[in-house]
C-alpha cells in the first residue's frame, strides 16, 4: 500500500464539518484523487415523515433559499402522481412551466454575474478582493446592473405564479391554485424585449470567452464522462418535463425515454465511507465507470435540439466546437448555461402570449397511488423527488437526489484533474486555490441547501501528510 | 407588504425550516401584522442582489436576522459598508453589507443601514420552529423594533444596542458594524 500525503482545503464556519476538500498524494506526491465534502442537508425524512402529502410542495421550500421553487415543482410533480392528477390541465402546465422558466432564468442570470463573470472577466488568477460581483460592479456597473434586474425579472415570475416571494403555494397536487392574470402578464410582457437582449448580450461573454480561450480552457478540470438529463419524447431539450436519456462520453446511447417512474432500475446510489453525500451511477455500468453529469452542460450534450431558434442557432454553434460530438470541458458549463439562458427567456415570451395563461381550469384528479415520483431539470441538473404516502395521506418515505449529488463524482473529478495540472510539490499556493475554486464553481454547487448561512464559506486549505501532521496552510477568512 | 408611502424598509430573512435561522422572517412576519404606517416589510430565506435594487426606494432599511453570537435577546447596529471584503467562494447569497455597497455602487443609493441581531441558539438539522430561549429573545426584538421603527432614532438605538462583533448568521467574514 503507497504512503500518502493529504492536502486538506477546508471552510471556516460555523456549522461543522461543512465542505472541505481532501486532495491525496501517493508517495512521489502525484496527485491519485480529490474528495470534495459536502454535507447533504440532513433530517429530511424525519422532517417530512408524517406530514399531509399536500403540504409537501410547500415544506421541501425549505430545503433551499437558492432553488425552492424546484424543490417546489418537483414535490408537486411527485403528489400528481399520489392524486392521480399527472396529466395537468393545459393552464396548470403552462403555469407551472412559466414559473419553472423564470426560476432558470434568474438562477442562471445569478451564477453567471455572480460566480462566473468575476473569473472569466478579471482572470482566474485576479487578486480575490476584486474577482467577485462587487469588482464587476465597479469596473463594469452597466453589466451588473443588467444582472441584477436579470435576476429580478425572474423573481418577478416567480412571485406573480407561485403566488409569494417564498414558500410559494402555486403549485398543488394536480394542478395549480392560481393563473396569470393580463395585468401580471402585460408588466412581464413590457420588458421581455429588454430582456431577451440582455441574455443575448449575457450569451456572447460566454461564448466569445469560452471559444477565445479554448486552448486554455480546454483541459482545465476537464474529463470524459456519461451525461444524463430529461428529454422531450423526440429529444428535444425539456426543463420540465420528460424521459430520462443517458449517453456516454462519445454520444453513444446508455439509455433513452425512460420513464422516470422506474427510474430506480436505471439509478443506483453509491455511499463511500468518506462522504455523506452519495454518488449516483447507472445500474448497467457500475459505480467506478456509471457516474455521470448533470447540469447545463450534460442537457446540451444529450438533447437533439432546442425548440426555440435562438438557443437552436446557439446550440448549433456549441456543438461545432466538438464537431458534433459531446462536449466533456468543464468550463463550458458556462457556455451552455447561457444558451439556457436564452432559451428560457424565449419560453417566457412564448408562454406570456399563450391565453392558456388566463384560463380557470387548474385541477384534475385520478387514481389515488401510494407511490410518486417526481423529477425535472433544476438549474444545477437533474432533481428527484420520490415519496411514498399511506392510506392516511401521510408520506412515509422520502428519497430526494438533488441536482449537486448527480455532480459529486464530477466535481472531484474536477478537482483532481486541476490539482494534477498545476499542484507544484506539496505547497498550497493561492493559484491552486483559485484553480480548485473555479472548477468547483463552473457546476454551480448548491451548498446553501437548509441554510443560508452555508454559502459564505471563506476556504482555508491545509496540507497534512498521511500521519495527519499539518506540511502547509493557507486560509482566505 | 409594500407601500408608495413607505421610506422605511425592515427586511427579515433566514430559513424557518432550520431552527432559530428563522428569528428574521419570524420578526418581518410580526412587524407586518402591526401594519405601521410608512414601514414597508419584506422576507426572504437570504439576501440576494436583486435586493439592492429596492434599496433606492428608502431612507432607512434594517436588516434582521438571527445572530450566533453578541448579547442576548439582540443587538442593534449601524451597518458600515465602506469595506465589503470578500465574497464566498459558492455562494449565491450576500450579506447585507454588500447588498448596501451594491445599492450604493449601481443604483445610487443613500440609504442608511442598520442590522437587527436577534440571538438565536439552535441552527442544527432541518426542524419549523424557534427554540425556547429564541422565542424569548424574538418576543423583546420585536417589541424593540416597534419602539424603533415608530420613533425613527435608529443613530441613537445603534448607540444603546450596538455591538461590535456582530455575528449575524448571514454575516460572512467581512462584517463591520
Amino acid at each position: 500500500m503507497s504512503v500518502t500525503k493529504r492536502i486538506v482545503i477546508e471552510p471556516v464556519t460555523r456549522v461543522e464539518g461543512h465542505g472541505k476538500v481532501v486532495i491525496l498524494l501517493d508517495e512521489n506526491k502525484k496527485v491519485i484523487s480529490a474528495r470534495l465534502h459536502i454535507v447533504e442537508f440532513r433530517g429530511f425524512e424525519r422532517f417530512i415523515q408524517g406530514r399531509p402529502f399536500w403540504e409537501v410542495p410547500v415544506l421541501v421550500q425549505r430545503l433551499c433559499g437558492i432553488c425552492p421553487v424546484s424543490h417546489h415543482l418537483a414535490a408537486a410533480k411527485a403528489m400528481d402522481r399520489i392524486v392521480g392528477g399527472e396529466k395537468l390541465t393545459p393552464t396548470a402546465e403552462k403555469i407551472r412551466r412559466l414559473m419553472h422558466y423564470g426560476q432558470m432564468y434568474q438562477s442562471h442570470a445569478l451564477h453567471f454575474f455572480h460566480l462566473a463573470s468575476p473569473d472569466l472577466l478579471f482572470g482566474f488568477d485576479a487578486d480575490v478582493a476584486i474577482r467577485n460581483v462587487i469588482g464587476v460592479a465597479g469596473k463594469y456597473p452597466d453589466l451588473a446592473v443588467q444582472a441584477v434586474l436579470m435576476r429580478k425579472y425572474g423573481q418577478e415570475i416567480i412571485k406573480a405564479t407561485a403566488g409569494k416571494k417564498i414558500h410559494g403555494t402555486g403549485a398543488i397536487p394536480g394542478g395549480v391554485n392560481k393563473n396569470l392574470s393580463i395585468a401580471e402578464r402585460d408588466v412581464f410582457l413590457r420588458d421581455a424585449d429588454q430582456q431577451m437582449t440582455w441574455a443575448q448580450s449575457a450569451l456572447k461573454i460566454a461564448k466569445d470567452y469560452t471559444v477565445a480561450n479554448l486552448a486554455k480552457l480546454a483541459p482545465f478540470g476537464s474529463f470524459d464522462s456519461n451525461h444524463l438529463s430529461l428529454v422531450r419524447a423526440d429529444g428535444a431539450m425539456d426543463l420540465y418535463h420528460g424521459n430520462l436519456r443517458a449517453i456516454d462520453a462519445q454520444g453513444n446511447v446508455i439509455f433513452d425515454q425512460v420513464d422516470y417512474q422506474k427510474y430506480v432500475d436505471f439509478i443506483a446510489e453509491e455511499v463511500r465511507d468518506w462522504s455523506y453525500m452519495k454518488f449516483p451511477f447507472i445500474r448497467s455500468i457500475g459505480p467506478e465507470k456509471g457516474w455521470y453529469r448533470v447540469g447545463p452542460l450534460a442537457r446540451l450534450n444529450t438533447a437533439k435540439f432546442i425548440d426555440t431558434p435562438l438557443a437552436e442557432a446557439a446550440r448549433q454553434e456549441f456543438i461545432a466546437v466538438t464537431s458534433g460530438k459531446p462536449n466533456n470541458v468543464t468550463m463550458a458549463y458556462h457556455w451552455a448555461r447561457m444558451i439556457e439562458l436564452v432559451h428560457a427567456m424565449e419560453k417566457i415570451h412564448a408562454l406570456l402570449n399563450d391565453k392558456d395563461l388566463q384560463g380557470t381550469d387548474l385541477l384534475v384528479k385520478g387514481e389515488r397511488r401510494e407511490v410518486g415520483i417526481g423529477l425535472l431539470e433544476a438549474p444545477r441538473g437533474t432533481l428527484f423527488h420520490h415519496y411514498k404516502v399511506d392510506k392516511n395521506d401521510q408520506v412515509v418515505s422520502a428519497n430526494l437526489i438533488v441536482s449537486t449529488t448527480n455532480n459529486n463524482e464530477p466535481m472531484n473529478r474536477a478537482v483532481a484533474k486541476v490539482a494534477q495540472d498545476h499542484l507544484q510539490g506539496v505547497e498550497i499556493t493561492e493559484g491552486l486555490l483559485n484553480h480548485v475554486e473555479v472548477a468547483i464553481r463552473a457546476y454551480d454547487p448548491c451548498l446553501s441547501c437548509a441554510t443560508h448561512a452555508l454559502g459564505q464559506m471563506p476556504m482555508e486549505l491545509t496540507l497534512v501528510d498521511h500521519q495527519g501532521q499539518v506540511l502547509d496552510r493557507k486560509s482566505r477568512a | 407588504m409594500m407601500g408608495d408611502a413607505a421610506n422605511i424598509l425592515l427586511y427579515g430573512y433566514g430559513n424557518p425550516g432550520r431552527g432559530d435561522d428563522g428569528l428574521g422572517p419570524a420578526l418581518a412576519a410580526a412587524i407586518e401584522e402591526m401594519a405601521m404606517p410608512g414601514i414597508d416589510v419584506d422576507a426572504n430565506y437570504q439576501l440576494t442582489v436583486e435586493d439592492a435594487a429596492e434599496m433606492g426606494r428608502y431612507a432607512a432599511v434594517v436588516f434582521a436576522d438571527a445572530a450566533t453570537e453578541g448579547p442576548a435577546p439582540f443587538w442593534f447596529s449601524r451597518i458600515d459598508d465602506s469595506g465589503i471584503g470578500r465574497l464566498g467562494w459558492t455562494s449565491h447569497s450576500v450579506s447585507p453589507v454588500q447588498v448596501v455597497a451594491l445599492a450604493r455602487d449601481l443604483f445610487g443609493s443613500k440609504v442608511a443601514a442598520y442590522a437587527l441581531g436577534v440571538r438565536g441558539y439552535a441552527f442544527g438539522e432541518l426542524d419549523e420552529g424557534l427554540s425556547a430561549p429564541a422565542k424569548d429573545n424574538l418576543g423583546q426584538a420585536v417589541a424593540f423594533a416597534r419602539r424603533a421603527l415608530a420613533e425613527r432614532r435608529f443613530e441613537h438605538y445603534a448607540r444603546e444596542f450596538g455591538h461590535p462583533a456582530a455575528g449575524l448568521a448571514t454575516s460572512g467574514p467581512t462584517w463591520k458594524a
